[in-house]
């Protein structure tokens, strides 16, 4: 398995004791509409360590989302590399990377993104599904990640007969499911109101201390403030990546 | 140092493997619930994309059985005259009937139809004739008591029962005995017995025909089917009922003239036989048989005054005519279901477009391409069986309000309806499939941005 060089050069403090749980090494990711040619990401590297609270900020049209679809698995890089748990996801087929996303990756969206005709354990439980565990132990697990965010008492609603900051949760529960390597979120506290917005935030901090890996998309400072590494993008490159001290 | 992160994963991609068997059931409940709910949550517009399947598969059912009872009956007209029988029947020839019917001129004898000695050729010459039963039928009123009725008696031999599969309901048929003596016994029809005997039972009572009495030793049963059959083959002025007597006896008290007063004055006409019911032994040859016949009775008379009907040939026609009617209706069907199908493929295009971040989100969550497509497919399926389904208890409910309602025979067979709802459920697969694949096909990133 080639592991690629460590790319610590805009990270401040690396953290030797840490692992690396993914890394993109040069990736650009380009975009073709008709004859045009837009290059929205130009040779990214960095590496991403176990026990990291990542946020990503940038104006619009730096890269942010392409680079999240990359590390998300939903899109692939044009050039260079992108290794998630030490496997090089350009050489996946596509049911591969399916399983990949479904295993490793916990995503959670500014819109929720719950699907609105499943109650809050079906919801939680998808991702189980897709894995192909059982009933009972999907039922199992999703009850007791319901219980951990604090929904155990509405396992049985429906996504719109929940508050935002409810159905957020739902989604970060579903996130956890497969207790991923990465949690990716994308403006998770966009679409809230500033109280239920904090206690996901809260939320997050509490992952973060249990030592899950979270990568956030965001335009809030309020919320990159929280991070411990904080990675600036500007026209598709990486202008600042900084470590802040725990 | 930099090392990858190993031990701490989580339940890794090999656990696709795991629990396979409970997750099959698992699969198959949760896919199917999915679809039954999305199905329910656009309620009025499913119902109207399955209206095309249920019409289909309803028109197929209820015509099939239609269909098929139409030429139940036909075949049963057939079939009582017997599959190995050839029909020879005297008719009047057409010249003779229309200067008969002018009414100028000298009281008229015309003389036509089948002789004793017609039969008797074609049995000594014909091989595989193995009997030949002839009949007279003369219009004569029958008198028990003040009771009267015109009837059809019919002088024949004694195995006219069981060469149509005309059963008795009492009694016996007359026998050979009294066959060669001439004898004055008679079996009634059902229809006879019932409007000279009202009240008490035939049997052994004596009827009066002209100025002979006969013994009723035997009673038919009703006519029903073989009477249409009659009717159909040819005795078009037959009387409501008739009764029978030994051909001897026929001969012996009617002779073999009749005398008919008509509006230009009399009229006599001589006619040996009316009809014959010829038996081949071989059920193979008997169109071949007919053909000779044909040649016999064309050399031996001038006029033709004749009519050979051969069942057979009439069931082979009435079931050729029943199988155009199968694939008419089968072409109808298959045309509705196909328009159905195409309703059902709309539907599920439009429910792939409505649900493009449903499919993101699934892809997003680790459904593989095969998931989606299994899902939409089963969706599809759903959809297009339980149009089948109502298609069937109607198409099964409708014969049942036409043999109430118009009393036609219906035949409901087994093979319909599963044919019509197997059919309904591949119309569901063959159409679902386009639609699926384009829900798996979506780019997951586009998926994911969908409004």
């Amino acid at each position: 398995m080639p592991a690629p060089q460590a790319n610590s050069g805009h990270a401040t403090r690396p953290p030797e004791q840490q692992l690396r749980v993914a890394s993109v090494a040069d990736v650009s990711k380009t975009y073709y509409m008709g004859t045009l040619e837009v290059e929205v990401l130009h040779g990214i590297s960095l590496d991403f360590y176990g026990g990291d609270y990542i946020s990503i900020m940038g104006p619009s049209g730096c890269g942010k989302s392409t680079l999240m679809n990359i590390l998300g698995c939903l899109d692939r890089p044009t050039t260079g590399a992108y290794f998630l748990g030490g496997e090089d996801t350009s050489k996946l087929k596509d049911d591969e990377l399916s399983l990949i996303r479904g295993a490793r990756l916990g995503f959670v969206f500014q819109s929720y993104n719950l699907i609105q005709q499943l109650d809050v354990l079906e919801n939680i439980e998808m991702p189980l599904f897709y894995q192909g565990f059982s009933q009972a132990y999907s039922h199992r697990a999703a009850f007791q990640l319901a219980e951990r965010v604090g929904l155990a008492d509405r396992i049985h609603h429906k996504p719109f007969e929940l508050s935002g900051g409810q159905q957020q949760r739902v989604a970060i529960a579903r996130a956890l499911a497969m207790d991923p390597l990465i949690i990716l979120a994308d403006e998770p506290t966009g679409n809230l109101d500033s109280r239920s917005g904090l206690e996901i935030l809260d939320l997050f901090d509490e992952l973060h201390e249990a030592g899950k890996t979270l990568i956030l998309v965001t335009h809030s400072d309020e919320l990159a403030e929280r991070t411990s590494r904080r990675i600036r993008l500007l026209d598709g490159r990486v202008e600042q990546d900084e470590r802040m001290g725990v | 140092m930099n090392e990858w992160v190993f031990d701490s994963l989580p339940p890794a991609p090999e656990s696709r493997q795991r629990d396979r068997r409970s997750r099959f059931g698992w699969r198959i409940s949760q896919i199917t619930r999915l679809g039954v709910k999305s199905i329910f949550s656009h309620g009025l517009r499913s119902m109207l994309t399955v209206l095309g399947i249920v019409i289909g598969v309803a028109a197929v059912i209820a015509m099939l059985a239609v269909s098929e009872g139409a030429s139940f009956e036909a075949q049963q007209q057939f079939r009582d005259l017997g599959a190995n029988n050839i029909l020879v029947k005297s008719v009047k020839p057409v010249a003779v009937e229309e200067s008969s019917r002018l009414g100028f001129g000298p009281p008229q004898a015309i003389v036509y139809g089948l002789t004793h000695a017609d039969i008797q050729t074609i049995s000594d010459t014909i091989p595989g004739v193995s009997n030949v039963i002839s009949s007279r039928i003369v219009k004569k009123n029958i008198w028990n008591l003040g009771n009267s009725m015109n009837v059809d008696v019919v002088g024949t031999a004694v195995d006219y029962p069981t060469s149509r599969n005309y059963g008795l309901r009492d009694g016996r048929f007359f026998s050979e005995s009294e066959m060669r003596d001439h004898g004055n016994v008679v079996v009634l029809s059902q229809e006879a017995a019932d409007a000279l005997f009202p009240f008490e039972n035939p049997l052994g009572q004596s009827v009066r025909i002209d100025s002979d009495y006969y013994d009723v030793v035997g009673i038919m049963e009703s006519e029903g089917f073989s009477n249409l059959g009659q009717n159909q083959a040819g005795a078009s002025n037959s009387a409501p009922a008739r009764v029978f007597i030994p051909l001897t006896a026929s001969r012996s008290r009617f002779g073999e003239t009749t005398t008919r007063q008509t509006a230009g004055g009399m009229e006599s006409e001589t006619v040996e036989l009316h009809e014959a019911v010829i038996q081949v032994d071989n059920q193979e040859t008997v169109i071949n048989v007919g053909e000779v016949i044909d040649q016999i009775l064309q050399r031996r008379h001038k006029n033709v005054d004749y009519t050979i009907e051969i069942p057979l040939a009439l069931l082979r026609q009435a079931e050729e005519s029943a199988l155009r009617d199968q694939i008419v209706a089968g072409a109808i069907a298959g045309i509705s279901l196909l328009v159905g199908g195409i309703g059902i493929m709309n539907i599920m295009l439009a429910s792939v477009t409505e649900r493009t971040r449903e499919i993101g989100i699934r892809r997003a969550l680790g459904a593989r391409k095969s998931d989606i497509i299994t899902q939409f497919l089963v969706e599809a399926v759903i959809l297009s069986a339980v149009g089948g389904l109502i298609g069937v208890v109607l198409g099964i409910t409708i014969p049942f309000f036409i043999s109430t309602f118009w009393g036609m025979t219906t035949i409901v067979t087994p093979v319909a309806p599963i044919l019509a709802f197997s059919i309904s459920a591949m119309i569901g697969v063959i159409f679902g499939i386009y639609p699926s694949i384009r829900a798996a096909d979506m780019d997951p990133v586009e998926a994911l941005r969908h409004e």
